[in-house]
């Protein structure tokens, strides 16, 4: 119950500047600035930009900056500004066979088409810290380039495997129906792929990491590899009223993993590679992996598996996977309480003093 | 206009349009100053920030789902009897009024060649070129891989 109280007023704009000074740190101390967040932070604005679920790169580092690096917080920002927008529409779906390719790994086959393409990642670094990056001066470094760019085409590894036959198809139900939208619409169980997709796309890279390696441990019963990782950019296309034909409204850095599971095969389905999907904003290859993890623990209904474990309970799943709302109702907690508390109060002296009552009863009457 | 037109009706539109989508805004404001300033032209959709949303397929070709959505500034304009038009991610309006006003002159067949060369080929060029770079870089780092051959010999 929530009781309206006056005051605090005072309290609440001294807390105002209060933070804002903290926020700024020593003065003596340079600011920062949001490009230099943009530019030499870029995983965690992909973070942002995830779990705030909107692109915008210059967008996130304010967050970030506004936040404190606080990144559930500079979530809460995005979401909060996004519902200030004109929404103008939906994309044409991205292909990500055209993506232009900065990275691009298979645990599964070592001689693919295209090859394997590290790119930029920290997977081979020995994790000892570089003081040098601690020094004043600029550490710009210039990467080396080959004589050649990538191959033109760069086949998805899924889609090759699945020319076998031998790997789950992933093809549009009939008529490629709109996706739900979970910013419009409230979600429904049993949830669909889409629903699921969207949820996992915009929750907690720390709780769907949780999940995932449950998964992996045991509590979910599958074994992933993974597929292929891609990394790059990839056009988004739109097709304004105006126009009446799909125009290019730029790039989205997407980091995409594609997990292969084994599968026994079911009464109508025969032994078969199954699939769990992750598509990301920016490169957020950990958050990747964790979705197509779950995404394949959650089609247990659909392969007739039990769903013994919370990353195959949708409902748990899908419900708690969501930063933004649960740091809400968590945190609701600070807010005040006084009444709620108070009448528990009342009534935990109350059941004490009949207590005590009873027990002075007891006495006399065994006295007597 | 509808939608219902050869696929390559618009091919020429959709190219420099994608090309001033992807531009920066100084790039643009230079682009005017070699053109000789920014020609008068009225503002029938002004300037606005809003999002798409963006949709992914599950497995890359399967099912449709939401991504989440980007930032994309819209302008429409008239120059002349053209109507030009821009949508481009990012928030940036001032930049979105110049792309609107180049694909109005883009339109005029006989200023395009001329702005073809001047603007849209350079850009394209430069957009290129970074593209290409970022493609070498990423191939430097493919690896090559080695077999190791056991024996006595």
């Amino acid at each position: 119950m929530y009781v309206a109280v006056k005051g605090g007023e005072a309290a609440i704009l001294a807390t105002h500047d209060l933070v804002a000074e903290a926020r700024r740190g020593d003065p003596s101390v340079p600011e920062l600035t949001t490009a230099q967040v943009r530019e030499q932070m870029a995983l965690a604005c992909a973070r942002v930009m995830n779990e705030g679920s909107l692109f915008d790169e210059d967008l996130a580092a304010l967050a970030l900056k506004q936040s404190q690096g606080d990144a559930i917080e500079a979530a809460f920002l995005m979401r909060a500004y996004r519902t200030t927008l004109p929404r103008f529409g939906s994309s044409e779906p991205v292909d990500t066979a055209a993506m232009a390719i900065r990275r691009r790994i298979s645990a599964t086959y070592k001689d693919l088409p295209g090859g394997q393409v590290l790119g930029p990642t920290y997977d081979y670094t020995h994790r000892l810290f570089d003081f040098a990056l601690a020094a004043d001066g600029d550490h710009a470094v210039a990467a080396p380039e080959a004589s050649m760019p990538l191959d033109a085409a760069m086949p998805r590894v899924a889609d090759i495997l699945g020319a076998e036959g031998l790997m789950e198809a992933e093809t549009p139900p009939a008529g490629d129906p709109r996706p739900f939208d979970l910013t419009r619409d409230p979600v429904e169980f049993p949830a669909e792929r889409d629903v699921r997709l969207q949820t996992l796309a915009r929750g907690d890279e720390g709780f769907l990491l949780g999940l995932a390696y449950s998964v992996q441990r045991g509590f979910g019963g599958n074994h992933p590899f993974a597929g292929e990782i891609r990394l790059g950019e990839v056009s988004v296309e739109f097709t304004a009223p105006e126009l009446g034909f799909a125009v290019d409204l730029g790039d989205v850095t997407l980091t995409e993993c594609q997990m292969v599971n084994q599968f026994q095969g079911a009464k109508d389905v025969p032994p078969q590679f199954t699939r769990g999907y992750g598509l990301v904003f920016g490169h957020c290859e950990r958050k990747a992996m964790s979705m197509a993890i779950v995404d394949r623990s959650l089609k247990a209904r659909h392969f007739g598996e039990s769903a013994n474990y919370p990353a195959q309970q949708e409902e748990f799943v899908l419900y708690h996977a969501d930063n933004v709302e649960a740091a809400g109702f968590v945190e609701h907690l600070k807010l005040p309480h006084y009444v709620d508390f108070q009448g528990e109060l009342e009534l935990l002296r109350k059941i004490r003093a009949e207590q005590a009552e009873r027990a002075a009863t007891a006495d006399r009457e065994a006295a007597e | 206009m509808t939608g219902s037109a050869a696929p390559d009706e618009f091919s020429d539109r959709k190219r420099w349009m994608s090309v001033l989508g992807r531009a920066e805004r100084g790039q643009l404001e230079d682009a005017f100053e070699r053109l000789g300033g920014i020609p008068d032209h009225s503002v029938l959709k002004a300037e606005d920030t809003g999002t798409v949303m963006v949709e992914g397929r599950a497995g890359g070709g399967g099912r449709r789902f939401n991504l989440g959505e980007a930032t994309v500034t819209r302008c429409v304009v008239k120059a002349g009897d053209r109507v030009g038009v821009s949508y481009a991610m990012g928030r940036d309006k001032r930049k979105a009024r110049l792309a609107a006003v180049l694909d109005a002159l883009l339109q005029d067949e006989s200023r395009r060649p001329a702005i073809e060369a001047e603007v849209i080929a350079p850009l394209e060029a430069r957009q290129r070129e970074i593209r290409d770079v970022a493609s070498r870089k990423a191939a430097a780092t493919k690896v090559e891989f080695f077999t190791l051959v056991r024996g006595d010999a």
